[in-house]
């Protein structure tokens, strides 16, 4: 059935899974793995079979068998056919020019995503180009409610990233304003804390609940600790806005980091009752209340890949995060390491296909633009991909100062490459977070900062008490 | 070093909140991007850090030096075989090469206590700058303790569980790893070590190490890291295992300052 001659060469691909792997652009993880194409001509051999794949087929073929896998069970069991209805007579490569035309129009692409399984998007992602994955995701929009709304047109939100080698409380506060003062933190305040037990937890959790309170910041916070520690804290009273975790898309990848549906549902419905989104303008109450993270390669460091190439098995944790409505979803694009993406080149495209998957599969998606100290890669490529995200219609990036995060050691984007992304595409904060940015003098009328130096008013006797 | 000309930046007055954290902040802008002097900065910590993975440890240099101290030594490679491979192999950085198992057959048979492997692993000044003062006071410890110790292998090319190779060939219960840890901006000579008891290749997990990490200037003091290492051992030595069963319980002495304790932003 993946059989296909090119070049006096028959390649047989014989399974579906198979063929996907060998169609995927090259980087390293699926090398590692031992799953990569051998050489260009097998890749784009298993390109021009995949795209005579029709769409019917991935509803056919499960990728990982349904009895084994409860992911492959919530894509095959929550499938929606009547969305699916619009697009099932394509094959993939029809759909790809489908969502290039002007059928696939924002509102049609709304509606056919419950239609679409992870499968099928990571399929047509393999044989699209950059600007390909760009313009389907531009035509995406995902909007998302908690404290503020996230994913309006022309909008970008930023995740304010204050962490601290050992959660000093002084410190986090430190960042935190910095960011702040920058015009930053509209998606969430989130801090990764150092240590991931149940005092420190809470501990972050009251000192950002009270200075959001404080300063009246239309925003969330969120501690990314542990989905059991979350919920420990939320037992003990805490203020928990968002619940972090991170996941992958094959059960034994979660079954290593100790999730499972269950127990997401569980959080979920904890966090729901909290009830701390607020009542927005149009009358909807923010109830979208979860914080997912993600990234190509996490399954297979987990040796839980099951033979699936990292950009599928990356796809399908997206099935898993739409069960839950989650306010924000994190693909943490270049922080696993060379040994699955290698370099800027992979590291771009990496990060432009899980947004692009993440969109038409209807997620909030952003993207932690990073990079480590042993990949091959730089503040250009971070560059890059920012400025193509940010094109692409991104939902959120990182906020580090300085673009170095000095707890997880790697390099993400700063205060100032949003504000880059600002002055060029003139994209704005969320609408709420925008009006208290202006009321209190940190941006202007055209969302960029003040030109005066002074701090502005709601912060001076913070600071004034520091100096005495 | 250049200064920007004051004019033309926007300095951000909240400068005094730099002594709270090592974070980049308050570094101000020109228009609404970095400054040249923070931009450059950023470059230079960013190619220490690149240097600190690409520039080959010198293996030689290394050996030489242990030589002075009166420590024999043994160079051994492993099956990644160059620099570009072993950062996108890390399963070839935990396999012996043939001729390094080749190498420590031809060594003497007898049974040891206790391994001690250098690898290069993600930062070479972090072993140039730390392994050979950290050996100095580690290695009369090791002797007092009576353990019988092979010469120490220096492993071009290794990951963490090249010493569980190692470990099982000199059939030592105590497998001590000193590696160049993923470099930071701020830390790119860090060096961590890795402490398996009854290590066996491809059978010990992550699960059965104990790891001390962030040992360069500004992190943990070489007392410091040799004070929790002998800990570790003493502790596996009565309990009969390493990993998460055996928990550090030496304590790390912060100056408690009430300021930084307390936040700023709620008072």
């Amino acid at each position: 059935m993946y059989k296909i001659k090119i070049n006096h060469q028959v390649y047989d691909f014989k399974t579906l899974r198979n063929l996907m792997a060998k169609a995927s652009p090259a980087r390293s993880g699926d090398y590692l793995a031992g799953l990569g194409a051998a050489d260009n001509l097998e890749r784009v051999a298993a390109q021009w079979a995949l795209a005579d794949v029709p769409l019917k087929q991935f509803l056919n073929e499960a990728l990982v068998p349904y009895e084994q896998d409860e992911i492959t069970r919530l894509i095959v069991d929550g499938h929606d056919l009547a969305a699916f209805a619009a697009i099932s007579h394509l094959t993939v490569g029809d759909f790809r020019n489908w969502l290039l035309s002007k059928h696939a129009a924002t509102e049609t692409l709304t509606a056919i995503a419950p239609g679409l399984t992870p499968e099928m998007v990571a399929a047509v992602s393999k044989i699209m180009r950059i600007q390909d994955l760009i313009l389907v995701a531009k035509k995406c929009r995902v909007i998302t409610r908690f404290r503020n709304t996230i994913g309006l047109e022309n909008r970008l939100s930023t995740r304010l990233q204050p962490n601290h080698p050992t959660d000093n409380p002084a410190g986090v506060a430190a960042s935190l304003l910095d960011g702040l003062l920058y015009g930053c933190g509209d998606a969430v305040i989130g801090i990764n804390p150092a240590s991931d037990n149940l005092e420190a937890t809470l501990r972050l959790l009251h000192m950002l609940d009270d200075v959001i309170k404080r300063y009246r910041i239309p925003t969330q916070s969120c501690v990314l600790t542990h989905v059991t520690t979350t919920l420990k804290a939320i037992e003990r009273g805490a203020p928990v806005d968002l619940v972090f975790q991170s996941i992958a898309g094959t059960q034994k990848a979660n079954d290593s980091f100790g999730i499972n549906l269950n127990l997401l549902n569980e959080a979920h419905l904890a966090a729901l009752e909290l009830g701390r989104g607020s009542l927005l303008e149009n009358g909807t109450l923010g109830d979208n209340c979860m914080y997912f993270e993600t990234g190509q390669g996490s399954a297979l460091s987990a040796n839980a890949h099951q033979g699936l190439d990292q950009q599928t098995c990356e796809a399908r944790a997206y099935a898993v995060a739409r069960k839950f409505k989650p306010f924000l979803v994190n693909t943490v694009v270049g922080f696993i390491g060379p040994e699955y993406l290698y370099d800027g080149k992979q590291i771009i495209r990496a990060g432009l296909e899980d947004h692009f998957c993440g969109k038409l599969l209807g997620l909030p998606m952003g993207c932690d633009v990073c990079y480590t100290n042993h990949a091959e890669a730089d503040q250009d490529d971070m560059d890059m991909l920012l400025t193509q995200l940010a094109v692409a219609g991104g939902t959120f990036i990182m906020g580090v100062p300085g673009a170095d995060d000095v707890m997880l050691n790697y390099q993400s984007t700063s205060f100032h490459d949003a504000l880059y992304l600002r002055q060029v595409l003139r994209l704005r904060p969320a609408p709420e977070f925008e009006q208290w940015l202006q009321q209190h003098g940190i941006f202007n009328a055209d969302n960029q900062l003040q030109q005066q130096p002074d701090v502005p008013v709601l912060f001076k006797s913070s600071l004034q008490n520091l100096s005495e | 070093m250049s200064n920007d000309n004051e004019s033309m930046i926007t300095q951000n007055p909240w400068h005094s909140l730099k002594q709270f954290t090592p974070a980049r902040i308050a570094l101000g802008r020109a228009g609404m991007s970095l400054p040249t002097r923070a931009c450059l900065d950023f470059q230079l910590a960013h190619a220490l850090a690149r240097d600190a993975v690409n520039i080959p440890l010198d293996f030689a240099g290394l050996k030489q030096r242990l030589n002075v101290l009166g420590y024999q030594s043994l160079t051994l490679q492993t099956q990644a075989k160059t620099q570009p491979i072993y950062l996108q192999r890390p399963d070839l950085g935990r396999l012996l090469s043939a001729s390094a198992i080749a190498c420590l057959q031809h060594a003497t048979p007898i049974p040891f206590d206790a391994v001690v492997v250098i690898a290069d692993g993600l930062s070479s000044t972090a072993i140039e700058h730390h392994a050979e003062p950290f050996l100095r006071l580690l290695l009369p410890e090791l002797q007092h303790k009576g353990y019988r110790l092979p010469p120490v292998c220096l492993v071009k090319h290794g990951r963490v569980a090249i010493g569980d190779a190692i470990a099982e060939h000199y059939a030592a219960s105590l497998c001590i790893v000193l590696i160049g840890e993923r470099p930071g901006l701020s830390s790119p000579d860090s060096m961590g070590i890795y402490f398996t008891y009854q290590a066996r290749s491809g059978i010990s997990t992550d699960a059965e190490r104990n790891c001390i990490s962030n040992i360069h200037e500004n992190g943990l003091s070489y007392r410091q890291a040799l004070k929790k290492l002998l800990f570790l051992i003493d502790e596996a030595e009565k309990l009969q295992l390493s990993g998460v069963n055996l928990k550090d319980q030496t304590t790390d002495t912060e100056p408690n300052d009430r300021l930084k304790q307390s936040n700023f932003l709620l008072k």
